[in-house]
């Protein structure tokens, strides 16, 4: 099954490879990983998107804490929380397309950010299913590229990770 | 007072209680081998290479419960280190061990000796740090040691760029630390040990099943009591030998792969299992599918990553291993149930059956000299009352068969890593923690020439280390498993052209003896033992093709062992 794992942890150099080594070294999958400082620069908030067993993920939870960079961890997916992901979507757009990609982008709520006579530039920041519903709506043939921020979490209402 | 890098790092050093540092000097460490020169409180112990080093400091940390910390230098001296500190990760040894580093405006340059030790040893350290700021070593030093030694232990690394080494800072060594994001729990949750206790209570085929962490979190002493007031079955796996008495009657030997008949019967046919300090290792259980088919399980471990990770356990507590068993001799003591004694008495009629096939016997009359046999001599000769070190293979199996421990602290071998190599040099550190004491190393041919080179450390020092290598010619372990399944294809594991073990001895200025007789035996071990101020290097020539059994092939339950 799908789990959202949000983290904070250190911010010092080296702290975003023990948490990839630790992936890697055990095996477990990463569908997507995000990191940036917080607004105390001391600390940097990760969200990891992984997928296994429930015991993976009880494993893959307890390993993360024994990280000694990282301070809190919870597994949104646990509860309600909302998840976003940012997407960058090139298309060609020329003739007939430049009006329909604007419509569509319209119905996604996505922005066009950057415009050439052969070009448009996508924004999207939705779920990771409405992005996907999104690429497939536009021809395979005119995706110039894609690029996707990968998913941030955070847990409804007043719950937070700080201690 | 401002001090330079390198003379923090050695009042550091002194300040943490560090009275042995095993190391070996280079380029990027020649600051802090200037300070150690002007100073006396720390003594430095040169080995004859890196590995050896942590080997030494691991052995040390392992027969004392104190840090061991070893020095090295940049490049291949940490490379060297490397498998050390694995050897000590998996095993959760608390060790310190500095690495020099190339200057921090040189770091990733590729210069000369430089190489991304951070990196490397990132996946078999507990932590690691690189310091690039003077002001801040000391601080890092002292949560080096802090987390090394608290929670589940392990290995922890300081890379030190050689610049910062020279530069001068207020030296003021803290007197605690915190690290926000560090916090080990220590006291098992109340109501989980009463549902425990309750539990062991109402068993009717109970079991302790206990491991390294009663010997790291010290609580031998807790578990000894716990078990005898219930009167309940103790096994040990291999890292936990000497938790518990081996020669009190209610312990049944050593579980596992290796382990005796009585102990793994009685895990197979256990109702309720008391695992403590222990981690279901692979060695251990077995087939996973076949572990201990009826039995509620008990889990208390300091490191919750530890819990329900290969097992999944019924009750699990995250807990020191002293803490938690005192909670539950305490709500014994308190409380009036006492165990089941009829379904104890049949347990034990069941379990003194198991115990009757006698599963460690063997051929007394064969005219060669067995390796149990050396194993059981050295324990008479040493009453035993000696600290053993072992390498990997064959022979670290019958020392944990035969060897019987009776204190904590005192059987010293690789059981995670499994490193060839590794006994010597742990030995040596075991010396020097307990100059009096009788220290041997049971090795083989095979092992003991993975770091023979450490002879030389043991001459400079005047280490009486017994050296117990069963010489079989074979790699003996290899070759055991190359019989039963590769139909005896016994493919590199034949040692030819070995060195002459007595001349080796003898140049390196120890006392070398060959036995290859059996009546010869006892004679021998006493005679070594009476040379209190030599190391001995004891060759014995045994017999080729003796196994090590029980046995449980790969992929068996606990209950399908090869006997003989």
């Amino acid at each position: 099954m799908r789990h959202v794992i949000s983290i904070l942890m250190e911010n010092e150099a080296g702290a975003l490879s023990r948490v990839a080594g630790l992936f890697s070294a055990r095996g477990y999958n990463i569908e997507s990983l995000t990191v940036a400082p917080t607004e105390d620069g001391s600390m940097s908030r990760m969200t990891i998107v992984t997928s296994g067993s429930e015991e993976i993920i009880e494993q893959i939870t307890k390993q993360l804490n024994k990280l000694i960079d990282v301070i809190k961890l919870v597994d949104l997916s646990e509860d309600e929380h909302i998840e976003r992901e940012m997407a960058l979507v090139k298309v060609k757009a020329v003739g007939e397309a430049r009006e329909e990609y604007k419509r569509l982008a319209d119905i996604f709520s996505g922005r066009i950010l950057d415009v050439t006579d052969t070009t448009y530039t996508i924004e999207l920041t939705d779920s990771g299913d409405r992005i996907v519903e999104f690429i497939a709506a536009i021809n395979a043939d005119e995706i110039i590229e894609t690029v996707r921020s990968g998913v941030s979490g955070i847990a409804r209402g007043e719950k937070s990770l700080y201690p | 007072m401002e001090l330079t890098g390198a003379e923090i790092l050695v009042r550091s050093l002194k300040e943490e209680g560090v009275t042995h540092l095993f190391g070996y000097p280079g380029g990027a460490v020649l600051h802090i081998y200037d300070a150690l020169y002007q100073q006396d409180d720390v003594k430095h112990i040169l080995v004859r290479h890196e590995q050896a080093a942590t080997h030494a400091a691991d052995g040390y940390a392992r027969s004392t419960g104190k840090p061991g910390v070893a020095l090295v230098t940049s490049g291949p001296g940490a490379t060297n280190a490397v498998t050390g500190i694995a050897t000590a990760f998996m095993d959760s040894i608390p060790m310190v061990v500095i690495t020099g580093q190339v200057p921090t405006n040189m770091i990733g340059n590729d210069a000369f000796q430089e190489v991304d030790s951070i990196g490397i040893t990132r996946p078999c350290v507990k932590h690691n740090f690189l310091v690039k700021d003077v002001a801040e070593l000391a601080e890092t030093i002292k949560k080096a040691f802090y987390i090394a030694t608290t929670g589940r232990p392990g290995p922890v690394v300081i890379d030190i760029p050689k610049d910062v080494t020279a530069e001068k800072a207020e030296f003021k060594y803290p007197d605690t630390v915190s690290i926000r994001s560090y916090n080990p729990v220590v006291t098992g949750h109340i109501g989980q040990i009463k549902r425990a206790v309750a539990m062991m209570l109402a068993a009717e085929r109970p079991i302790f099943y206990t491991g390294g962490g009663v010997i790291l979190g010290r609580g031998a002493a807790e578990l000894t009591e716990l078990a005898q007031m219930l009167g309940y079955p103790v096994t040990n796996t291999l890292m936990g030998l000497g938790a518990y008495p081996a020669t009190d009657k209610q312990f049944v030997g050593m579980l596992g792969m290796h382990g005796t008949y009585e102990a793994n019967m009685s895990m197979h046919h256990c109702d309720v299992l008391i695992a403590i300090g222990a981690r279901f290792d692979d060695r251990v259980t077995g087939n996973i599918e076949k572990f201990c088919p009826s039995a509620k399980i008990i889990h208390v471990d300091i490191d919750p990553s530890s819990i329900s990770k290969n097992v999944k356990v019924d009750v699990p507590i995250v807990g020191s291993v002293p803490n938690v068993l005192q909670e539950m001799i305490k709500l014994l003591k308190a409380g009036d149930k006492k165990p089941d004694a009829k379904a104890l008495a049949s347990w034990w009629n069941q379990i003194e059956e198991w115990r009757a096939v006698d599963c460690l016997k063997y051929d007394h009359d064969s005219g060669q000299v067995k390796p149990q046999q050396v194993i059981e001599s050295l324990y008479k000769a040493t009453h035993g009352d000696a600290f053993v070190t072992s390498d990997v293979g064959q022979h670290q199996m019958w020392a944990a068969q035969y060897y019987k421990f009776d204190k904590p602290y005192r059987w010293i071998n690789s059981g995670g890593l499994g490193t060839m190599g590794f006994g010597l040099p742990a030995a040596m550190g075991v010396q020097f923690a307990h100059p009096d004491a009788t220290v041997a190393c049971v090795t083989g041919e095979g092992s003991i020439q993975m770091c023979i080179q450490e002879l030389s450390t043991c001459l400079q020092y005047g280490l009486p280390i017994k050296i117990i290598a069963l010489n079989n010619r074979y790699l003996g372990m290899v070759r055991q498993w190359q019989e039963f399944f590769y139909k005896r294809r016994y493919a590199m594991s034949y040692m030819e052209a070995l060195p002459d073990f007595v001349k080796l001895a003898e140049s390196y200025g120890h006392v070398g003896m060959r036995i290859d007789n059996p009546a010869d035996v006892d004679g021998a071990m006493e005679e070594a033992m009476k040379l209190k101020d030599r190391l001995v290097f004891m060759d014995f020539v045994t017999d080729q093709e003796e196994n090590v059994y029980p046995m449980i092939p790969a992929g068996a339950g606990l209950n399908e062992m090869i006997l003989v």
